[in-house]
């Protein structure tokens, strides 16, 4: 796809050199050129693309606590897909999350992210979707439940929720701070997996990148707290991850090996820099309190942890960097949620695999193996060993993963499956 | 009826670690290149996860990794006046089948041959005379020297991330490393593994008796190592599951822990798998090449066309592959003549079990290539004046596995079932030690492969038939080591020993090493040759030949490290010789 894109342009500009019209507006490489990285930036692709031959013709299925959304087409088909809109159509789109014909846009579709965007990088963007090859088709009809599925109830939800705005510079920072920001909060939209949502499903805005849980994965505390955030990682450490999909620390797996594969590791290490400078700056979220687990719970941990995890995990958590994430100190291990852990001890895990990082490791499911009890009582002795301090895990936890696990395994394909991770590898 | 696809530059036959090497490295040429490979996708999270692949029975006994008698086998025989018949279950030797390869399944024993090792006839004549080598025994030198090969070497084994000691820096003897080896020009890129108790003894008792034990260099990772292509490895975990096992824990080398990551993200790589190639076909002048015909898994026949092809499937599937494609002479064993098929050579192997009363060794502490190694009696390197045989082999003490099944020594005179076989079991298990033998084998006019007359495969074809025993020269090396081997054995002062020496003709049954070599040999002409010094094929220069195949007798070490170097070696003559000016290499 990506060969393709880049053959379709230069074919525009031969074309443009040929016929001596350069300097027209659609066909100015560096606007395109910006455009893509915007669109990397954003991760248009992990919704938008369902097949990887027809790239943006949208109709993957998204599911959210209100039911199943399918994206559309941002190809520039014009019957079914953005061809036919104009300039201001598109930005209305992104600013303010309306469609063409007035019709509301769910916030699966992340506008109040992308309202931040300024009005040039949204042209670019539609200048990018524009030049790429149009493709037919009609995604089918959402799935939601009443009263969501009437799009006039959203009125009501961007009173309540939506900020329309472009974002405002803070004069007080470094524009390399402020660069951050807007990648962060705009296109790249961290937040919308980052941070925790209310019954409505909007962003707890008190509450901005502390966390949240989507689709069976936990999305980790994004602040500068120590023992769940990032305060451990340096600012080289967040631009390594996003750009590799691993580092000394952690390696990326579940939706953000995606978010990896497709965006971060195709951006550019300034802007990466920028935004591992903004993250660094928000303040920690407060410190959780946690009690302190049954010495045999954790004994029974150990056990477990012995047989099972310490050849690679090594037998005082310091891992293998790079290849095995050391478990001493891991934000993600101690997340308040432990979702994730439950389910890679579950199912297992495949990290990212880069350019740079070009071996997929693994971690191998451990859910036919061990019982819940088990399960439980070694992730708790990892939460709570070598330093590391994190609510006990009940077994009764574990058994709802599971269940949800086995759940997702019987239902259709849907995004975050790591299929498109898995493609990468064996194409 | 074959349907023909689109052409490409270069088609790979089979994708191990010859394929994988030679993939990578003419696609950073910016060639097009197709992998086909006979067996199915492989990796280590979903085929080795360390939750399922220590299981014996399922690769040890039923054989998962190995290649599938039922679609391709071999017959045998020991000498031109027996009928050979079908193996109908592999023994002896275990070829792989799957992307990997044996890559996959192998211990990891990593070695350089000697340089006196690439002058056989020239070498021993000069030394001992011409008398020293039978009429019957068809060794040649080989068309490429050590030195050549140095920088080959030096590449696979820093793809590998070896572990081991050098012995020869430049020239320089360093101690503690193999004194006996060529001079290499760096150490190996990691530090030899950690030794355990067996293995350490038995360098006491080498080093008691004035001999020179070295870590033998070793395909497990002695720590966590990124290589030259920016793909990681972590470190062992001493599981003992390496031969005949794929790895979990990223820790053995192979094509999918070193290479495969990086060229499968490549546009202008493809692989194709559950694809068994039949044919290499060629033009009207049968001069060249014209790419080949294969068979996936659902039966549908394709012709793939290429400007290059490239042998790279294990040697017993390479010879079988130009017999059937009638490329080359095949070689006729009653007159000496034609090349495909001639000195087919193996590996001649011996032991010795020590035990012990009051010493404990943990065989759970294992690793394919975790061991300790003397070369003093490999090669030419001590004098053969009078002792009847020319080569030799490197003696061992290795501490592989304590895999329960396949592992139960016991002393002599122990009977094979019931209440005392189990109480020698428990009373030994944790208690012995082995000395190992590990030798050459000379080429022999009546050792080679051709066509099985009777017998046909899957697809109809006629089988590859395989004519080989040992010789007196092979029988009189083996006896020299494994004497020298239970000197060994009783100078780390056990209770008793066990000897386990080579006895009549060799048999195909048992399992002792997937070390097969020759048949496409390399070579200065095409009389005593099929592939010039580049593994280039003296009648069709557009078709290359990778393997140990090349081999043109088998040296005492493990041929894998001789495979890579070469693989690199056709490599870089492809790339900056051959697609500058494609045809003949060398002028036969």
């Amino acid at each position: 796809m990506r060969r393709l894109t880049r053959t379709s342009i230069t074919t525009l500009a031969a074309m443009v050199l040929l016929t001596g019209v350069s300097g027209a507006t659609d066909f100015d490489y560096a606007k395109l050129e910006k455009g893509r990285a915007l669109v990397n930036a954003g991760d248009c692709v992990a919704c938008h693309t369902q097949d990887k031959a027809k790239p943006f013709a949208g109709g993957r299925a998204i599911p959210t606590p209100f039911g199943t959304i399918y994206s559309a087409n941002i190809s520039p088909d014009r019957d079914t897909g953005i061809g036919a809109w104009t300039a201001d159509d598109f930005y209305r789109a992104m600013h303010e999350g309306v469609g063409p014909h007035g019709e509301r846009l769910y916030p699966a579709f992340p506008y109040p992210y992308f309202t931040r965007m300024s009005r040039d990088d949204v042209e670019a963007v539609r200048a990018y979707l524009m030049s790429l090859d149009p493709v037919s088709n009609t995604p089918p009809p959402n799935e939601l439940i009443w009263p969501l599925n009437i799009r006039t109830f959203m009125a009501g939800w961007n009173m309540l929720f939506f900020n329309k705005g472009t974002y405002q510079p803070d004069p007080n920072k470094s524009a390399e701070w402020n660069r951050g920001a807007y990648l962060a909060e705009g296109p790249g939209h961290c937040g919308a997996c980052h941070t925790p949502k209310n019954i409505f499903g909007a962003d707890k805005a008190s509450k901005a990148l502390q966390g949240g849980v989507i689709q069976d994965w936990t999305a980790p505390n994004l602040t500068a707290q120590t023992s769940e955030g990032l305060g451990g990682w340096s600012e080289a450490d967040i631009a390594e991850y996003l750009k590799t999909g691993r580092n000394r620390l952690s390696g990326a797996t579940g939706l953000m090996a995606e978010v990896v594969v497709n965006s971060t590791s195709k951006m550019s290490d300034a802007d990466l820099k920028a935004i591992a400078v903004y993250l660094k700056d928000v303040g920690p979220s407060s410190a959780p309190s946690v009690s302190a687990p049954a010495q045999n719970f954790m004994q029974a941990g150990e056990a477990v942890y012995r047989d099972s995890c310490a050849a690679c995990h090594q037998g005082n958590g310091t891992g293998v960097p790079h290849m095995f994430p050391p478990l001493q100190g891991n934000a993600m291990v101690q997340q308040a949620d432990p979702t994730t852990v439950l389910r890679i001890i579950l199912e297992g895990a495949k990290t990212a695999a880069t350019a740079q990082r070009p071996t997929t490791s693994a971690m191998p499911a451990y859910g036919w193996k061990l019982d819940d009890q088990q399960i439980a009582a070694v992730a708790t002795y990892v939460r709570n060993s070598w330093g590391n301090k994190a609510g006990p895990v009940a077994s009764d936890t574990v058994s709802r993963m599971r269940g949800a696990i086995n759940a997702r395994k019987a239902a259709p394909q849907t995004v975050g499956t790591g299929a498109r991770v898995d493609a990468q590898q064996s194409h | 009826m074959a349907k023909k696809l689109p052409p490409v530059d270069v088609v790979l036959v089979g994708f191990g670690w010859t394929g994988a090497i030679l993939g990578q490295e003419l696609t950073d040429a910016g060639l097009n290149v197709v992998a086909i490979e006979r067996g199915g996708w492989r990796d280590t999270p979903t085929d080795f996860a360390v939750t399922f692949a220590q299981d014996e029975l399922r690769y040890y006994y039923r054989h998962a990794l190995f290649q599938e008698p039922v679609r391709e086998t071999l017959t045998f025989r020991n000498s031109p006046d027996q009928t050979a018949l079908p193996m109908r279950r592999l023994g002896s030797f275990l070829p792989g089948t799957g992307v990997g390869g044996a890559g996959i399944h192998w211990n990891g024993q990593t070695w350089r041959f000697l340089p006196s090792d690439f002058a056989a006839r020239r070498h021993n004549t000069e030394r001992y005379g011409a008398q020293a080598i039978p009429e019957t025994m068809t060794i040649q030198d080989w068309p490429v020297s050590y030195d050549e090969l140095e920088p080959y070497y030096d590449r696979f084994e820093y793809l590998c991330g070896i572990s081991g000691k050098a012995g020869n820096l430049n020239g320089q003897i360093v101690e503690g490393g193999n004194p006996f080896e060529g001079a290499r020009r760096r150490d190996y890129p990691n530090p030899p593994m950690k030794m355990v108790y067996g293995p350490t003894l038995f360098g006491a008792a080498a080093k008691e008796l004035g001999y020179h034990p070295f870590p033998a260099p070793s395909a497990n990772m002695s720590r966590a190592y990124t290589n030259p292509l920016g793909v990681t490895l972590a470190p062992c975990t001493y599981c003992g599951f390496c031969e005949k096992y794929g790895c979990g824990n990223y820790s053995k080398s192979s094509p999918q822990t070193t290479v495969i990551p990086v060229l499968l993200r490549k546009d202008n790589f493809e692989l194709r798998t559950n694809s068994e190639v039949l044919l290499v076909n060629r033009d009207p002048s049968g001069k060249r090449a014209t790419g080949v015909t294969y068979v996936d898994i659902q039966g549908q026949e394709y012709e793939q066309p290429a400007e290059i092809v490239i042998l790279c499937a294990y040697i017993l599937h390479n010879v079988h592959l130009l017999l059937i494609s009638g490329i080359g002479t095949p070689y006729d064993a009653r007159s000496g003549e034609g090349t495909v098929g001639r000195n087919y050579a193996y590996q001649i192997v011996s032991g010795v079990n020590a035990f012990f009363d009051d010493k404990l060794f943990n065989p759970f502490i294992g690793a394919g290539a975790l061991g300790i190694a003397i070369d003093d009696f490999n090669g030419d390197n001590f004098d053969h004046a009078g002792k009847g045989f020319i080569g030799g082999g490197y003696l061992a003490c290795w501490n592989t596995n304590g895999r329960p099944i396949e592992n139960s020594p016991i002393p002599e005179n122990t009977p094979k079932w019931g209440a005392k076989w189990k109480s020698a079991v428990a009373k030994n298990y944790l208690r012995t030690a082995s000395v190992s033998t590990h030798g050459a084998v000379m080429s022999h006019r009546n050792n080679y492969l051709d066509l099985d007359p009777t017998y046909r495969n899957a697809y109809g074809q006629p089988l590859l038939r395989m004519t080989f025993d040992y010789t007196d020269n092979e029988m009189k090396m083996s006896e020299f080591l494994t004497e020298r081997a239970a000197d060994l054995a009783r100078a780390m002062k056990p209770r008793e020993i066990k000897i386990n020496g080579r006895k009549g003709h060799y048999s195909i049954v048992p399992y002792q090493t997937t070390h097969n070599t020759g048949g496409t040999v390399m070579g200065d002409n095409p009389r005593d040759s099929v592939i010039n010094r580049y593994l280039q094929s003296w009648d069709v220069p557009n078709l290359f030949v990778m393997g140990a195949g090349a081999f043109p007798q088998n040296p005492g070490y493990n041929p894998t490290g001789t495979v890579g170097a070469l693989t690199y070696w056709a490599a870089e003559a492809i790339r900056s010789q051959y697609l500058k000016n494609p045809g003949p290499l060398v002028q036969a």
